[in-house]
């Protein structure tokens, strides 16, 4: 597909290329949607954009597509400043959220729209090879309001495609499907885009969308990039409450640095001591100072009470009480009360069950030092949580 | 008394459909009338008896004096009243639901107030405008005048179309290579085509049968209802029921053929 020879712009030679912005901001009047970012989205890679709403995830993406005119900054593709085009003479399509797709016109004429529109006499082919791609060779005569919501965001993924953009943006493009549907659309979409080897922009409140289908992800937050890097990367080594509570959930804990050497933080929580690597804590860490050392739920082992002593040494250790269970079918989420930390969240796989950890029981958590990550303690420990907004990213910056 | 019980049944489940073809008669009667006394043969110049069946005005419908010329004229009045009416007040729609400008709230408003105005209030204050401008009253009197009451209902038609149009229909045609003029006549108009059809074809029957105002502001010319008030006068002619009956069966003949190009377009969607 990405040797179409029917292609008919001018730079057809020139194929995709980075998408980099320059500084690029928006503000309505004395609101600011995005602040002044720069970004660079590698040819042929997935990249998605990553926040609540109103992060201004989507404002950037319209700026790539050229619907929104920044208010400061450039858009270039490869060595190509668009930042003045408008958006029909960008090689660039997107995917709307809820579609989009034109009601007066049937499946076969809405794929074959931008062909049309830039002067392509014969379609039939490509569009009937693109619907096949989509699988809806049946529906072509139909009209979208006849289609169901996956089929329709089949057309609507069809119809950007088949103009062979440089980049394909795509807003929320699964919001509106069901759970079910979306992970298998997930699937296909990924398999389409390694296919034709188009760079796709992905836009998405999903935190699980976007790490599944996503090379490199920038978390956005208040108008602002917290942080960008790959799926495992920005889960592993979070830089910001934000970041380590948005993407999937943190277990965060109040500490006070008490020596740094070696390599290794060590800090007092609540009594006891913690360590953690030097590398993987983004605060200032001097002695005395305070930090937030977090770890996630599913690298803590949990150990009754009684067993306390098989706790193997040089493992972070906090003691607690089983305030909640819940079962999960491969695993059981317990919910601990520990004096560090009023609901620290711990994520068991259920090989072996241990029947004494019901709520009320006493309990060990241990976790190896080198899963710890430490955080700057001038944010908010909520932000990035459900309804928390937070504005953590000015702590980091 | 069984038999009084099931009827009493009956008339419980259809009484829906007994209200609704009452209604319908009480609707239809006047243009039965109108109809029937168009084959009517009367005594005399007043066609408000029946005395026999005849077709005689029927094979002669321009045999009143005055009668085609001034159908022709209204005719063409509503065909030019509609289009300038349809033109502008599409634009006015599309320019108070696109666009954010200074006095958008008022016009808003002002746009209803032609709708609500009593007619012969607006007639009386329209003579005396084309009289102080010196303007001699006619054809074009007439039309700058149905334009303008025309215009406030294709305004509300249009708009309430343009208003239910997703924005990011567009969008997604200028995403798609479509310039301004191509995304208008490609995405923007077909969607917005039955907002304005049904505009139209508002605009169409009022000015059609306008009287009040085009009375006051025709001077010596006469329109088709203008003809009509004024044989009414001298005595009715079966010619005006004939050409009466003749719309209601092209206005009739109208709605079916767009009910059956709609029906096939649905067989074909399924």
């Amino acid at each position: 597909m990405t040797t179409n020879p029917t292609k008919t712009r001018p730079d057809a030679a020139d194929r995709g290329g980075d998408v980099r912005l320059a500084g690029i901001g928006k503000t309505y009047g004395s609101f600011t949607a995005v602040h002044p970012l720069d970004l660079t989205v590698a040819r042929g890679s997935f990249f998605a954009l990553l926040g609540a709403s109103g992060c201004g995830k989507t404002t950037t993406l319209r700026m790539i597509a050229g619907l929104e005119e920044p208010s400061s900054g450039t858009v270039h593709l490869g060595d190509r400043d668009v930042t003045a085009l408008p958006p029909y003479k960008r090689p660039v399509n997107t995917v709307f959220q809820s579609y989009a797709l034109f009601p007066h016109l049937d499946i076969y004429e809405n794929v074959a729209f931008g062909l049309r529109r830039r002067g392509i006499r014969s379609v039939k082919k490509q569009v009937g090879e693109m619907l096949d791609l989509v699988q809806l060779g049946e529906q072509a005569r139909r009209k979208p309001h006849q289609l169901s919501g996956g089929q329709q965001q089949r057309v609507a993924v069809a119809r950007a495609l088949i103009n062979h953009p440089e980049v394909l943006l795509l807003d929320e493009p699964l919001g509106a499907l069901d759970l079910k549907l979306r992970r298998r659309m997930q699937l296909e979409l990924k398999r389409i885009q390694t296919e034709v080897g188009i760079t796709f922009v992905h836009v998405t409140h999903d935190q699980e969308e976007a790490m599944t289908m996503a090379d490199r992800v920038a978390v956005m937050n208040a108008g602002r990039v917290e942080q960008l890097g790959a799926p495992a990367d920005l889960y592993e080594n979070p830089r910001t409450t934000f970041v380590a509570n948005f993407l999937g959930t943190s277990n965060l804990v109040e500490a006070e640095v008490d020596t740094r050497g070696g390599g290794d933080v060590v800090v007092k929580a609540a009594g006891g001591k913690l360590v953690l690597p030097g590398a993987r804590c983004s605060a200032p860490a001097q002695a005395g100072g305070r930090v937030l050392v977090g770890i996630r739920p599913e690298k803590i082992t949990l150990t009754h009470a009684d067993d306390a002593g098989s706790v193997p040494e040089g493992r972070n250790r906090i003691t607690g009480t089983i305030s909640n269970t819940s079962f999960i079918g491969v695993s059981t989420q317990y919910v601990v009360d520990c004096a560090a930390c009023p609901e620290f969240e711990v994520y068991a796989q259920n090989i072996d069950r241990d029947p004494r950890l019901v709520p009320g029981a006493d309990v060990v958590l241990h976790w190896d030092p080198a899963h710890t990550f430490g955080l700057d303690a001038g944010q908010s420990v909520l932000a990035g949580t459900t309804g928390e907004a937070g504005t953590a990213g000015d702590g980091a910056a | 008394m069984a038999f009084v019980t099931s009827l009493l049944n009956w008339f419980r489940r259809h009484l829906v459909v007994i209200a609704g073809l009452l209604t319908l008669a009480y609707l239809l009667l006047p243009n039965v009338v109108v109809t029937v006394f168009s084959f009517n043969k009367p005594n005399g110049r007043f066609n408000y008896e029946w005395q026999r069946f005849s077709t005689d005005a029927w094979k002669d419908p321009c045999g009143v004096a005055g009668l085609c010329g001034s159908l022709s004229l209204s005719l063409q009045i509503a065909l030019w009243a509609t289009l300038g009416a349809t033109a502008l007040g599409t634009a006015i729609a599309f320019a108070l639901v696109r666009y954010r400008f200074r006095a958008r709230g008022a016009i808003n408003s002002l746009i209803f107030l032609p709708m609500a105005m009593p007619e012969v209030v607006m007639a009386a204050s329209l003579l005396t405008l084309f009289l102080n401008m010196g303007a001699r009253l006619g054809f074009w009197t007439v039309l700058i005048a149905h334009i303008m009451f025309c215009l406030s209902f294709v305004v509300t038609a249009v708009k309430a179309r343009v208003m239910s149009m997703d924005p990011r229909l567009e969008q997604a045609a200028q995403d798609l290579y479509a310039g301004p003029f191509q995304t208008f006549v490609r995405v923007t108009l077909p969607i917005a085509a039955p907002g304005i059809a049904a505009g139209a074809l508002l605009a169409f029957a009022l000015s059609f049968d306008d009287f009040i105002i085009t009375n006051f502001n025709a001077g010596s010319t006469v329109t088709f209802p203008m003809f009509v008030w004024g044989s009414a006068q001298r005595g009715t002619p079966v010619q005006i029921n004939v050409v009466g009956t003749a719309m209601f069966v092209v206005a009739v003949l109208f709605v079916l053929a767009s009910m059956a190009v709609g029906n096939r377009r649905t067989r074909r969607k399924a």
